[in-house]
């Protein structure tokens, strides 16, 4: 189960980026391997969704490194680096409301995902993953409820056939059933597909049970580090993350 | 009752005219929320390529219509996509994320200088052709009175819908028209899923340009000259029609093009020409006082 000790798939170093005079990240090292699940966990506005932003180049790093997969990626254009099969599904899902679930998935593959026969199979994983949205297939992204834009904000992250997935905060405002759902699907795709995924998280508690190793991030920086487990005993993450979460 | 069908079809020729150069305003505003002031100047150089083109094609010693008229119709497409191209290029792309007027102001001054360069290039006085397609068929003739169709007209109008037919598929089925409408409602989620927004910005231009050279080539059927102030009004009535079919809308900007080419007609028909332009834009503003958002225009409410 865990990840072999490969060259990481996503390496960054020393990151620097700020929005307008507030600086965001200030100088974050976190490493991926192939085959993980790493979740980042902290508190809101701790850095974690700028972390993800970053890596795509939106805001630009000030300083530091990322590399995916031995190759620098810390100027590349935004839609290059998508094109080189890192998928999101961002902070607030941005699903297009005025397009069809169809459509929302024809744009996750459309760059990286052409050939027919491949995004077929993309297609019937994302349905058989989360069939709620075969059923929704013609309705425009804007209508659906927030669980099923969720869905489909994976499911079009998915449509890519990344190399590397980030999930942006997939439980936040879900029903615990539905929070379950897509906990389990992340599951099912790193041991069934070998993917590999970066969760940021507020549930830390769901966060760090389904990880294999977790990132702390605390006003911009890394201040801890260590496996789900290890990082569940430490007395400060109960404290600090946990209090009052349910302990299922 | 045949004075009646007369001025309606006329004014579905107007208005067909219009709509063409509405769709560049409401596309640009769509994807880059800013009204693009020099497309009725893109629109003339459209007609005065047109006209060039022709010229060309006749002193070479053609005379089968129907090919001058395709030959026409892409080559003044094309150079006049060129000119779209750069215009985004040189001045509104440096500044896409200056302060919000500022793109605008750099529109004005393109249009001054398309005008000007038209008119240095070209000559201020107005430049006529010769009526290449001549003829028409009386629908209804009763004493006097003929209600006829001219088959100017039935190119114009056969071209704007065999043109938007195209465009329509184009946006709603191609790849590229994914990309534009993706970048019209979230350019960052567009580029993060590996959309390369300038190009599709890019092209949206060309394409609003393309499509307002084919008013510029009915315009210039349809009435038999250009001259280089001719963007202005064109400009000006087509920007109304694409707000009051509802900015931002394609089939809006059709919409409102085929109503402010009724109005317009209509008013010159049973009122006086003096005040048609008056016509055009008191309905405009009436519309706007009761549906602000155009005939068409979306309620800005999305579910988050």
């Amino acid at each position: 189960m865990s990840a072999p000790s490969a060259t990481p798939l996503l390496a960054i170093r020393g990151l620097r980026a700020s929005y307008g005079k507030v600086e965001a990240l200030k100088g974050v090292d976190l490493v991926i391997k192939p085959g993980e699940i790493v979740t980042l966990i902290g508190a809101n506005g701790a850095g974690k969704s700028t972390l993800m932003m970053t890596i795509f180049g939106k805001p630009r790093a000030r300083a530091g490194q990322i590399e995916f997969d031995g190759r620098d990626i810390t100027g590349a254009a935004t839609h290059d680096i998508a094109r080189m099969r890192i998928a999101q599904s961002p902070e607030g899902r941005r699903i297009f409301p005025r397009m069809s679930v169809a459509e929302n998935l024809q744009m996750g593959a459309d760059a990286t995902n052409s050939n027919d026969a491949d995004r077929t199979v993309s297609l019937e994983r994302v349905l058989t993953l989360f069939p709620r949205l075969k059923e929704r297939m013609t309705q425009r992204g804007g209508t659906l409820s927030g669980g099923e834009q969720q869905m489909l904000a994976i499911g079009r992250a998915l449509m890519s056939r990344p190399r590397l997935l980030m999930l942006d905060e997939p439980s936040l405002g879900l029903a615990p059933l539905i929070a379950r759902q897509i906990f389990d699907a992340i599951r099912i795709l790193n041991r069934e597909d070998g993917l590999t995924v970066l969760v940021v998280e507020q549930n830390a508690n769901h966060a760090l049970r389904l990880a294999h190793r977790g990132y702390v991030m605390v006003n911009g920086l890394i201040t801890l580090s260590g496996t789900g487990t290890e990082l569940l005993a430490r007395p400060e993450i109960r404290a600090a993350y946990l209090e009052g979460g349910r302990k299922t | 009752m045949d004075y009646f069908a007369q001025q309606l079809i006329n004014g579905l020729v107007l208005g067909s005219i219009y709509g063409l150069i509405a769709i560049g305003y409401t596309m640009v505003y769509g994807i880059v929320g800013m009204i693009n002031f020099a497309h009725g100047d893109i629109f003339m150089i459209g007609g005065f390529i047109a006209l060039i083109t022709f010229l060309i094609l006749i002193s070479m010693g053609l005379t089968a219509v129907p090919v001058i008229l395709l030959v026409v119709l892409l080559v003044s497409m094309a150079i006049t996509a060129v000119y779209g191209w750069a215009v985004e290029r040189i001045a509104y792309r440096p500044l896409r994320h200056s302060f919000r007027l500022a793109p605008m102001l750099s529109a004005i001054g393109m249009s001054f200088v398309l005008s000007n360069f038209s008119q240095v290039t070209q000559g201020a006085q107005v430049k006529p052709i010769p009526p290449l397609i001549t003829g028409g068929h009386s629908l209804y003739e009763k004493g006097d009175f003929v209600v006829r169709l001219s088959n100017v007209q039935i190119v114009v109008v056969i071209t704007t819908v065999v043109l938007l037919a195209i465009f329509t598929w184009l946006v709603s089925r191609t790849r590229l028209g994914r990309d534009m409408r993706a970048c019209e409602q979230d350019q960052t989620m567009a580029a993060l899923l590996g959309v390369d927004v300038d190009r599709t910005i890019s092209m949206t231009f060309v394409i609003g340009a393309a499509l307002a050279a084919v008013a510029g080539i009915m315009y210039l059927l349809y009435y038999g000259l250009v001259d280089f102030y001719m963007g202005f009004v064109a400009g000006i009535k087509a920007f109304t029609a694409a707000v009051l079919g509802g900015i931002g809308s394609l089939p809006g900007a059709m919409l409102g093009g085929l109503a402010i080419g009724l109005i317009e007609t209509f008013w010159s028909a049973y009122f006086s020409v003096e005040y048609k332009d008056v016509a055009a834009f008191s309905i405009l503003i009436v519309v706007l006082i009761f549906m602000p958002t155009g005939l068409l225009g979306r309620p800005e409410v999305e579910k988050v």
